[in-house]
């Protein structure tokens, strides 16, 4: 298995599977943990990194299966590897970005993935399609149980598993949902969700994230807390929240769909037109359209698309993505002209019609 | 709609509302980008929302006071309390007792509660005190060899290896 084996997939995440898939796109817990025996990363010394990347990385691949992983030494990769792994959200942008020894096991089903040497000594995550938080922590905790069992993590008797920034001390766990909320946007209610979210400890974040924006109209909803509520209280945490959240986008897609029918038909058959017959097309403005077009095949204004070919084309029209598919490095503006075509080529296959693909 | 910036489409639309009253903006990628990474948006990483905090914790008290307490280094990693406090991590383990007192009043402002109730290792916890002494004699045995006393740095290196050995 290499990178280049990915370019041809979506991960399981992607699958447009699972539970309330219309809006959820995913579920996803991590966690985080540091060596008893090693300082954090911030001082840890070049030597430190090494140790840490090699005990780690043994531990790991004896208790994960061989033959289902990818081992990826990041530091050895070229910018474009990272750049893709970014983007299918295998490793995080702090992993691509920092120096020094790291690397990454990564689970070529795409169900889970283990940082060694970010912001912790280890980062892991497990994530599924659609809506499945309890089962999601369950595999993370048998990961969690299984290396624990070989190594020495850094825990406290009161302040629980240490990590190397206090806003993470305790459970060390993140559990988000990602999910796609455009009749929240359009409507102009998003902001109130949020602030209602933050009131009760919740953080929103962007596609990739710490600090990213919300292209497309997605949303990652996580815990804020780490520290005093058990693991199970906080996938409950959110767990609980996302129902509602769900209501409120459905209600706003039912309000669009009855007071302004034509207005929100018109926009959906707009981006798709747009995203059919484009000659040149950024990566935001196909993320902006094809937030419309998804929302269109939900609410069935666009019959002759499927989810999962939408939650492809968001993860294969992204900068690394185009790259690999093309098999070279482009400037943004080749870029856009790829992106254009691709989308093409692929959304006109998709529905057999063939005309648009001649303008 | 073209962001108010260039002649990009705006797909980016933010409201302000840390000012007086909300502001709109309406951005392209580019710019959004920019606008959110602008050093007086910081609040919108975690890693420097646990620096803020830290650093309002600190307001009442006197620069002397400040000055003291910034200087206390970890004598385990050598981290001072003044580096935590404007890069947001720790240095190790050992901080979280050497700070407490200053890290307890932060811990509770993020999470509003002091005590884990979560899982804990199944493993006995190994004595920690051995612990910290690896992460110590690691950090001499880089001063040593930094400082070129290579008969320290022998003597030292060998110790850790008996300690790692001890270990499995």
């Amino acid at each position: 298995m290499e990178i280049n084996d990915f370019v041809q997939h979506t991960g399981e995440w992607l699958s447009g599977a699972g539970p309330e898939a219309d809006i959820v796109i995913s579920s996803r817990v991590r966690l985080a943990r540091n060596l008893a025996d090693y300082p954090f990363m911030s001082r840890a010394t070049a030597q430190d990194r090494e140790n840490i990347k090699k005990i780690l990385r043994e531990r790991v691949l004896e208790v994960v299966p061989q033959a289902n992983v990818l081992c990826v030494e990041v530091d050895k990769l070229e910018k474009i590897d990272c750049q893709f792994l970014v983007e299918r959200h295998l490793i995080s942008r702090e992993l691509a970005e920092i120096q020094g020894a790291r690397a990454a096991v990564i689970d070529t089903a795409e169900k889970y993935s283990l940082m060694i040497n970010e912001e912790d000594h280890l980062r892991m995550q497990a994530m599924q399609s659609g809506l499945n938080l309890q089962s999601v922590w369950e595999q993370m905790n048998r990961i969690d149980d299984a290396i624990e069992a070989k190594v020495a993590y850094a825990f406290h008797e009161k302040y629980g598993y240490l990590t190397a920034c206090p806003t993470n001390v305790g459970t060390g766990l993140r559990v988000s949902v990602m999910l796609h909320l455009p009749a929240l946007v359009i409507t102009r209610q998003i902001d109130k969700v949020f602030r209602s979210l933050q009131k009760i400890n919740l953080a929103v974040r962007g596609l990739y994230g710490e600090g990213s924006q919300a292209m497309g109209d997605f949303y990652q909803i996580s815990n804020q807390i780490t520290l005093g509520r058990s693991e199970i209280d906080l996938v409950k945490q959110v767990g609980d929240i996302v129902p509602v959240i769900i209501d409120y986008e459905r209600q706003a897609r039912e309000f669009l769909i009855k007071e302004s029918h034509e207005n929100l038909h018109d926009r959906v058959s707009r981006a798709y037109g747009i995203l059919r017959t484009a000659q040149t097309i950024s990566s935001e403005e196909t993320m902006h359209l094809l937030s419309s077009v998804r929302m269109g095949v939900n609410l069935g204004l666009i019959r002759d698309l499927a989810i999962p070919t939408v939650n492809e084309l968001f993860l294969r029209t992204q900068p690394a993505h185009l790259q690999k598919l093309t098999g070279g490095e482009l400037d943004t503006s080749d870029r856009n002209i790829e992106r254009a075509r691709f989308l093409r080529k692929l959304l006109n296959k998709e529905n057999g019609n063939s005309g648009a693909a001649h303008n | 709609m073209k962001c108010q910036q260039c002649e990009k489409p705006a797909t980016f639309h933010i409201t302000e509302l840390t000012g007086g009253k909300p502001v709109e903006l309406h951005l392209c990628e580019t710019h959004a980008r920019q606008y959110l990474t602008a050093p007086s948006n910081e609040t919108a990483a975690v890693g420097s929302m646990a620096a803020m905090l830290a650093h309002q914790m600190a307001v009442g008290q006197t620069a002397e006071e400040l000055a003291q307490l910034d200087q206390q280094s970890c004598q385990v990693c050598g981290i001072t309390f003044y580096e935590f406090r404007s890069q947001g991590r720790l240095g190790c383990a050992h901080d979280y007792v050497g700070f407490q007192a200053q890290l307890e009043p932060l811990i509770l402002n993020i999470h509003g509660e002091l005590e884990h109730v979560g899982k804990r290792p199944r493993r006995p916890a190994v004595g920690s005190e051995k612990r910290t002494q690896l992460i110590r004699l690691r950090r001499t045995l880089k001063e040593a060899v930094e400082a070129e006393d290579y008969e320290q740095a022998s003597k030292l290196r060998d110790q850790i290896k008996q300690m790692e050995q001890e270990e499995k």
